[in-house]
């Protein structure tokens, strides 16, 4: 569903990350927001992190199924992302701050032709 | 006059914050800036520049149609928007004009008419029309991220901003951020200006719906109608007023600006803190006040979350130390440094172009003494705190004349 989220048998987010100063970035940048510099290379990000913050939306956007977990992951290795918390009830007692998640994939939509967009969550390690 | 002369207010006032049925954008502008006029003992025919704030009508020059009912002298007029630091923005718009000694005097004014707008930040109704995925937009997106990629709707964002708090801090929790709300509500009691007066348990506070968690209903601020104005004065001209007005005026001994550096936090998530930091340490600078010396402050307080966290950023409380500062009482109108004592976006209510002047004229209120039921006794010096996400922050500190 987004560019920054490569498919296939091994599902994996990449980044833009800059040549000059490493910044990463899931979008087109014009130039890099830290340093300047204007090139940029594509770099793998590691599936497994840690939840930085989350949020339990109750009352969310319309059309969007709530409650749901929203996050911020630390990925180890580098790179933060923000996406959902998936395959788990969205109650406080199961999502806590610094729990281990690795990337889950899934399909969110099909349009009218039957292409399906595939989105992509974490779930917790241990599950 | 020397740019390093102070700025002083000499003129304030705000409309109630509440919604109005029967009077338009321009009226409450006017009745805000009318207001501020009289209050400073000046008229239109004073103000060398005049700057209106107000965001959802940012292209519909408002200044230009304030005018026209307050007075068309021709001075220049800037229409500015700046997310919620576009108050904020707008006063220093007026204050870099009389620092650059272009002008004397001016008016800064601050507006909103949102109406029960809901919550703002939410996606658009789905189309309804035959749909095929194309990628669009920077992100190479096929379908809407809001929701899916998380959530980037205003309380969930500032509950992210605040458990991430919890997340670097012990002592913080559901219970501390319900706390903020608890002493912002009964707080705003005291306040005939806000949009809300009622007093809530923090078991009340808890148990009301949950919005994005932490923050619940009472967490979070409401939208709404109102405005605030300024009138600035330059040292030099202060000087040849009146004893009463100079006695009366407010000394604006820092106003600073920021937008936030990069950091890599942000990249995904609205980074609310270094900037209001980076703000806060330049406005102590400036001043030459410590946070110890404050006797006030109005911060910006959009949901329960981004207060705590702003007790930090603002060097209220020690660091990493706010969940137990609220636990001790400091925030509240009789503790250390009482915050928000009018209510606060929470319960004032949220008139986005209005906020950033509005928290002047509380703190500039207190300042003179003038605040009634709610005065603080004896503040000397105070400090007001906005931030828009995406994001800009504005801070000023306010001190007694002194003249």
């Amino acid at each position: 569903m987004v560019e920054y989220l490569k498919l296939g048998d091994d599902p994996h987010l990449v980044a833009y990350v800059c040549d000059a100063c490493g910044a990463c970035y899931f979008d087109r940048r014009n130039a890099c927001a830290a340093c300047g510099a204007r090139e940029f290379s594509t770099g793998r990000l590691a599936n497994t992190g840690s939840v930085r913050t989350f949020t339990i939306v109750h009352r969310a956007a319309r059309g969007v199924p709530a409650p749901y977990v929203s996050a911020v992951v630390d990925l180890d290795g580098g790179g933060r992302v923000k996406s959902n918390i998936i395959n788990i009830e969205p109650t406080p007692v199961n999502v806590s701050l610094g729990m281990r998640v690795r990337l889950a994939t899934y399909v969110t939509a099909t349009d009218d032709d039957g292409n399906e967009a595939v989105a992509f969550g974490y779930e917790p390690e241990a599950a | 006059m020397s740019n390093q002369d102070p700025v002083w207010i000499l003129g304030t006032s705000m409309t109630k914050f509440g919604r109005y049925t029967d009077k338009d954008l321009i009226d409450l502008a006017a009745e805000a800036s009318l207001g501020a006029l009289d209050d400073g003992g000046t008229t239109m025919a004073d103000m060398d520049v005049l700057a209106a704030g107000c965001l959802y009508e940012a292209n519909g020059g408002v200044g230009q149609h304030l005018q026209k009912q307050l007075g068309q002298t021709g001075i220049p007029v800037y229409n500015v928007a700046n997310a919620c630091a576009t108050g904020a923005t707008a006063v220093r718009t007026v204050m870099m004009a009389i620092k650059s000694g272009e002008a004397q005097m001016g008016l800064a004014v601050g507006v909103e008419q949102m109406g029960k707008m809901g919550m703002l930040g939410a996606d658009r109704a789905a189309r309804s029309d035959r749909q095929v995925f194309e990628r669009k937009g920077r992100f190479g997106s096929v379908v809407g991220v809001e929701g899916r990629l998380g959530t980037n709707m205003m309380p969930g964002v500032f509950a992210q901003a605040g458990m991430e708090y919890a997340y670097e801090n012990d002592g913080v929790g559901f219970e501390q951020f319900a706390k903020v709300a608890q002493k912002n509500h009964e707080h705003s009691t005291l306040n005939p200006l806000a949009q809300y007066r009622k007093a809530f348990t923090l078991d009340e506070v808890m148990s009301s719906e949950v919005i994005a968690y932490p923050n619940t209903l009472l967490m979070c601020c409401p939208t709404g109608d109102g405005s605030a104005a300024v009138v600035l004065v330059s040292d030099e001209k202060l000087k040849t007023l009146p004893r009463e007005q100079q006695r009366r005026a407010v000394k604006v001994s820092a106003s600073v600006l920021t937008s936030d550096p990069w950091t890599e936090g942000c990249q995904v998530q609205p980074d609310v803190n270094t900037l209001t930091r980076n703000a806060a340490d330049a406005a102590y600078e400036a001043s030459g006040v410590d946070p110890a010396d404050l006797d006030l402050v109005e911060l910006h307080d959009c949901f329960a979350t981004a207060e705590l966290r702003h007790y930090d950023n603002l060097r209220l409380c020690e660091p990493g130390g706010a969940g137990e500062w609220i636990d001790k009482g400091g925030p509240w109108r009789d503790g250390e440094i009482p915050v928000n004592v009018s209510g606060g976006l929470l319960s004032k209510g949220h008139p986005i172009g209005a906020t950033g002047v509005a928290n002047l004229f509380e703190v500039a209120t207190h300042v003179r003494g003038e605040a009634g039921d709610r005065q603080v006794p004896d503040t000397k010096v105070g400090l007001a705190h906005v931030i828009g996400l995406g994001s800009s922050c504005g801070v000023h500190i306010l001190e007694r004349s002194g003249l």
